[in-house]
Parts: structure tokens; C-alpha cells; sequence
């Protein structure tokens, strides 16, 4: 144990500084600290399964199942590369709808460290855009391991492939924020089961990830165009397959950032209910 | 003290009232109910506090005291009525405010799986302290604490009272000018809450201003300068202990026990004794200020007790006679 040699009048100088609350940022940025040094401990393991996950991935539906599929993609890509932007934004929502539950509800229910928080200067939108922040960070953190590995993979063939990245964290980020607004109502875990099964399984599976979304049966395209999660498969096909036109990315963007916002405002919402108003 | 000329000869001044740092007018909580009717926790309080002196709320589970924490820590909006601390508007100026507090909530919110040292660490950076001044304070607010050996441990395998002192150590991390502590023994074994009530009693001496609510009167009396009386959202008495129990109690206690079934027949014959009878369903009490000349006149009426106790009031008896109920149930 060091001894440390904080004088009294730095410290009270340090206190005196503390009283002055600063702005929303940085006191988000004060709630991502604390998850960083809450996931501190767990680094190793979250960087290993980022780098299996993917590579296990586009081993086996790509290199696996796709040499079977030989014929009828657009454009006649490879099966590799047609899936592969497509598993891209579609981890990066699964990635988002992950951060924005257990770690929300497990906040707010098992460890109580919002409970903790809200007696600090933080207000709800903080804890809620500090949790937000760390929830994207791995998911930028993720996306950018299996971007990396869909360019070993051989699956990028644009130099328009890069914004597929940031794409991918839009991706990410649209189903994040509504899952945290949703999250912090619950009291226990079954009700993400239901998430998970019903809504984010369905989506990763009919949003043209796997296969073109005109197979689907013309009733559900209207759905499928409605999900975020097809904007953001199709704008990252887009990008690494180089097929991207102003117009398209114009509607994606603008639809990914609609539900972006929508997403925002309702997170801000019910985390100031739950947090502060009905307490 | 230093001889400074302007002060010469003057006639020493009053010394002046200690400054309010809280401030509660008609203070209303009202949580609306899913099917019906509204419930209103706090229903209209006034209260006072000053700098420096140790304030608490009594009263049994239910009586708004929580509630009315969570409004002075803001973190629940005022439901009406008027409340200031510091001078400022819990409705516009939370964040302000609560970097002036230290909290110590009911139920323990610390991060089990993190090391105790941690906890420290990630709760003070919530007030922007540096990394080096929360190391140096939680060094000596763990060693205030008893937790030093401690500091490099995880908090899960921590005993109930450790993890109580360890949130107290956590709360006072900011250098709070106000501790607000909701009931801070609940739930300790005896010993534990004697280390706990050692430490705030410290902290008053230091001159911690200390915000208590509790239902165990002996941690009233022993900690509080002044405190008030709380029932179904109502303030029913306020003053010090002593005060209290002077006003509403007198100074002794005759506690008589019979058996089964005499014990509304034995009532009837200890009227007019004492001041004031008041029939428990297992005990009659004897308010009375010489306890054992009750007893001997008792005796004389020819009662005959399984036990009988002589004791001091406390300020259980103080909410008995003002609520007809005990404290705890």
C-alpha cells in the first residue's frame, strides 16, 4: 500500500472543484469510467470471443455452406461475400441489444450500482448515455474485429467498404438505445428471453443477412423494410460490394438515424422515470 | 484566537444561530396507484436543519421517513410543498446539490464483485475527483472504518456490518457537507450496529451534520441532537429526545405482566395509579415518575404480577402515547 502525499489544501481544492457540476459529456463520461473499470476485469475474455466469434463464423457459412450455394446471388457474388457485411451489421445489432440488457437490468436489479450513481452528480440521461457509451464501444470494438476479418476473408471489394464500419455501429446503436429503454422498466430477465427469441433471433435471420431479401414472400417485405436491421445489412452489402448509390445510402442513413433518434429520446425517457420520477 | 484591534472592547455578540442548511414546508409525497387512488407517503412536513447537528427521523416502517430521504438526496422530485437545501431547488439544481451529500442508502448498493479499494475508486470518480485524492481519502476513510486490512479484498465474502461500514466510508468520499443515512443499523446483529453507531458518533464530534432515520429509538436517543417523530406521512412530535420524552412521557416506567386472561381485570384495579395507564395486549404500563412507589401500590391493591419492571422512558414511549402503536411490530 503506498502512501500517498495529497496535501490537505489539494484535497479540499479537489473538493471545492467537485462542487461545480459539469456538463452532460462529461458526466456520461464519468458513468463510462465506471464501466470501464467494472469490464476491466474481464477483458481478456471479451477480446478472445470477439475474434473467435466471427472468424468461426465466416469459416463455417461462408467457406462451408457457401461452396454449396454456387448460382443466383445478385450480382454473382460469392456467398461469403454476400453474408459477410450482412453478419457484420447483424452482430452489430445483436451486440447492441446485448449491451442495452443485462447490463441495464442488472444495474438496476441485481448489482444496484445506478442506485449507487444516482446519489452521485449524475442525472438519469447521464447514467443512461454512459452506459450507452461503453455498450457502443464494444460494439465498435467487435465490428471492427470482424471487419478486419471479413478483409482477410477476401469479402471487401470497395474502398467504400471502410464506411461499412460506421455503418455498422449506426446499426448497432439504432437497436441499442430502444433495448435500454426498454430494459430499465423490467424487474427480472424473462421478458429479454422474449427479445431474444421473438424479436432479435427473427431479425438476424429475415433481414436479408443470409439471403437476398426479394426470397421473401412479398407480404413481409414491407416488415423487413421496416426493421432498421435491413437498412443496415443492406447499406454495408452495399458498401464492401461497392454497389452503393447516393440515393440508397441517403434512404439507409437517414432511416438509421431516425430510429437512432427515436431511440434516444425514448431511452431518455424511461431511464429518468425509472431513475428518478417514480421513485 | 488572534487579537485583532477591531474587536477590542466590544461587547461580545450573540453567538449566532447555526445556518439552515435544509429547509421543508408543507413537504408532500404522493405516489399515484396503479388501480385506484393515490397513496401519499409524506403528507405535508415542516422541518429544519442546521449545520453541524444530528437529525433524525423516527418512526416505524411506512411512516414516509425513505420517502422523505429520497428527497432530500433528490433523487425523487418534491411532491409539494416547499424544500431547499443549501439554499437551492432540489427541482432545478439536483446535480449541484447532490455533490454536497453523502448518502448511505437502506439497502447496500455496493459493487460486490469489485474490490473494496475499487469501490472507492469508481464512486469517487462520479464526483470528478482525481485518481490520487480518492486514493489518499479512502485510505483514510477505510482505516476510519476499520476496513484497511480489508481494502485489496472483494466486498461479496464481507460481513453484513462491513459492507454497511464500507458504504458509509463510499458516501463520505466526496467530503460531504450533509451524510444522509437511511437506517443505518437495519439488519445488523448487535454487535455490528454498536461499531456503526461508534463511527457516526466520531462524525458528530467532527462535525459531520448527519441526517438519521431509524426505527430503533435507542439509536435515536443515543445519535440525534434533535429529531422528529414520523407517522402515516405526518410529523407527530419534534424536539430533542430528552425534551421529548420530558413533554410527552414521565420519567419512570411501571412495566407489569400477568397471566393469561387477568390482565384486563388487573388493568381496572391499577387505575388512577401513576399518571397514565396504557394496556399492551402481552404488558400494562405504568407512567408514573417514582416507578417502584406504582409497584408498592400495586402490591397493596393486592395484584399480583408475573414480573414487574421499573425503567426510564424512552422515546418508545414517547411514540406510544402519540400513536398508540409501537415501533417496531
Amino acid at each position: 500500500m503506498s502512501t500517498e502525499t495529497i496535501s490537505a489544501a489539494a484535497s479540499a481544492a479537489a473538493t471545492e472543484r467537485s462542487r461545480t457540476v459539469p456538463g452532460g459529456l462529461a458526466l456520461s463520461w464519468r458513468q463510462f469510467l465506471y464501466w470501464y473499470t467494472f469490464f476491466y476485469r474481464t477483458w481478456r475474455g471479451t477480446v478472445m470471443s470477439a475474434i473467435l466469434g466471427p472468424v468461426m463464423y465466416l469459416t463455417a457459412m461462408g467457406v462451408g455452406i457457401g461452396t454449396l450455394i454456387t448460382h443466383g446471388l445478385p450480382g454473382g457474388v460469392s456467398y461469403l461475400s454476400f453474408i459477410a457485411p450482412g453478419v457484420l451489421a447483424a452482430t452489430a445489432m445483436q451486440n447492441g441489444i446485448f449491451e442495452g440488457s443485462f447490463t441495464v437490468l442488472g444495474s438496476v436489479k441485481w448489482a444496484g450500482n445506478y442506485w449507487a450513481a444516482v446519489n452521485t452528480p449524475q442525472r438519469p440521461q447521464d447514467i443512461m448515455f454512459g452506459t450507452a457509451m461503453q455498450g457502443l464501444a464494444r460494439t465498435a470494438g467487435m465490428s471492427v474485429v470482424f471487419f478486419a476479418a471479413m478483409v482477410g476473408f477476401g469479402t471487401t471489394h470497395s474502398l467504400w467498404a471502410v464506411f461499412a464500419l460506421p455503418v455498422a455501429l449506426l446499426t448497432g446503436a439504432a437497436f441499442l438505445f430502444p433495448m435500454m429503454a426498454y430494459s430499465i422498466t423490467l424487474e427480472n430477465d424473462q421478458p429479454l428471453m422474449v427479445v431474444f427469441r421473438f424479436v432479435m433471433t427473427p431479425l438476424f435471420l429475415f433481414s436479408g443477412t443470409f439471403f437476398p431479401w426479394q426470397q421473401l414472400p412479398a407480404w413481409m417485405h414491407p416488415i423487413a423494410f421496416a426493421t432498421p436491421l435491413w437498412h443496415g445489412v443492406e447499406l454495408c452489402r452495399e458498401l464492401t460490394l461497392g454497389t452503393v448509390t447516393a440515393a440508397s445510402a441517403a434512404i439507409h442513413l437517414g432511416y438509421l438515424l431516425v430510429a437512432l433518434a427515436v431511440g434516444i429520446a425514448l431511452a431518455r425517457r424511461s431511464f429518468t422515470r425509472r431513475l428518478y420520477l417514480e421513485r | 484566537m488572534s487579537d485583532l484591534p477591531g474587536n477590542v472592547g466590544r461587547v461580545s455578540e450573540p453567538i449566532p444561530a447555526a445556518e439552515v442548511l435544509i429547509r421543508a414546508q408543507g413537504l408532500v409525497k404522493t405516489f399515484p396507484k396503479k388501480h385506484g387512488e393515490a397513496f401519499t407517503a409524506v403528507a405535508g412536513i415542516d422541518f429544519e436543519v442546521r449545520r453541524g447537528e444530528v437529525f433524525g427521523f423516527l418512526g416505524p416502517n411506512g411512516a414516509g421517513k425513505s420517502t422523505t430521504m429520497r428527497m432530500i438526496g433528490c433523487v425523487s422530485p418534491v411532491g409539494g410543498g416547499h424544500l431547499s437545501l443549501f439554499g437551492l431547488d432540489p427541482n432545478t439544481a439536483g446535480p449541484q446539490i447532490r455533490a454536497r451529500l453523502g448518502v448511505v442508502p437502506q439497502e447496500d448498493t455496493l459493487d460486490v464483485e469489485m474490490r473494496v479499494r475499487d469501490n472507492m475508486q469508481v464512486y469517487g470518480r462520479y464526483f470528478g475527483l482525481p485518481r490520487a485524492v480518492i486514493r489518499e481519502r479512502a485510505a483514510r476513510l477505510l482505516d476510519f472504518v476499520q476496513l484497511t486490512d480489508r481494502a485489496e479484498d472483494k466486498v461479496e465474502p464481507l460481513s453484513g456490518g462491513m459492507k454497511r461500514r464500507l458504504t458509509i466510508a463510499r458516501a463520505l468520499i466526496n467530503d460531504p457537507e450533509i451524510l444522509i443515512l437511511d437506517e443505518p443499523t437495519t439488519g445488523l446483529d448487535p454487535q455490528a450496529r454498536h461499531v456503526v453507531w461508534d463511527r457516526l458518533y466520531r462524525l458528530k464530534q467532527q462535525g459531520t451534520t448527519l441526517i438519521l432515520t431509524t426505527h430503533y429509538m435507542d439509536e435515536a436517543e443515543q445519535l440525534c441532537d434533535r429529531l422528529v417523530v414520523m407517522d402515516k406521512g405526518r410529523i407527530a412530535a419534534e424536539g430533542a429526545p430528552r425534551e421529548l420524552i420530558e413533554r410527552y412521557a414521565t420519567r419512570e416506567v411501571l412495566e407489569l405482566r400477568f397471566p393469561l386472561g387477568e390482565q384486563e381485570q388487573a388493568a381496572e384495579k391499577l387505575a388512577g395509579i401513576g399518571e397514565r395507564l396504557e394496556p399492551l395486549p402481552d404488558r400494562v404500563l405504568v407512567y408514573a415518575d417514582d416507578g417502584e412507589a406504582a409497584l408498592t401500590e400495586a402490591y397493596r391493591r393486592g395484584l399480583e404480577p408475573l414480573t414487574a419492571l421499573v425503567r426510564r422512558s424512552t422515546l418508545e414511549d414517547v411514540f406510544l402515547h402519540l400513536t398508540g402503536r409501537t415501533l417496531v411490530d
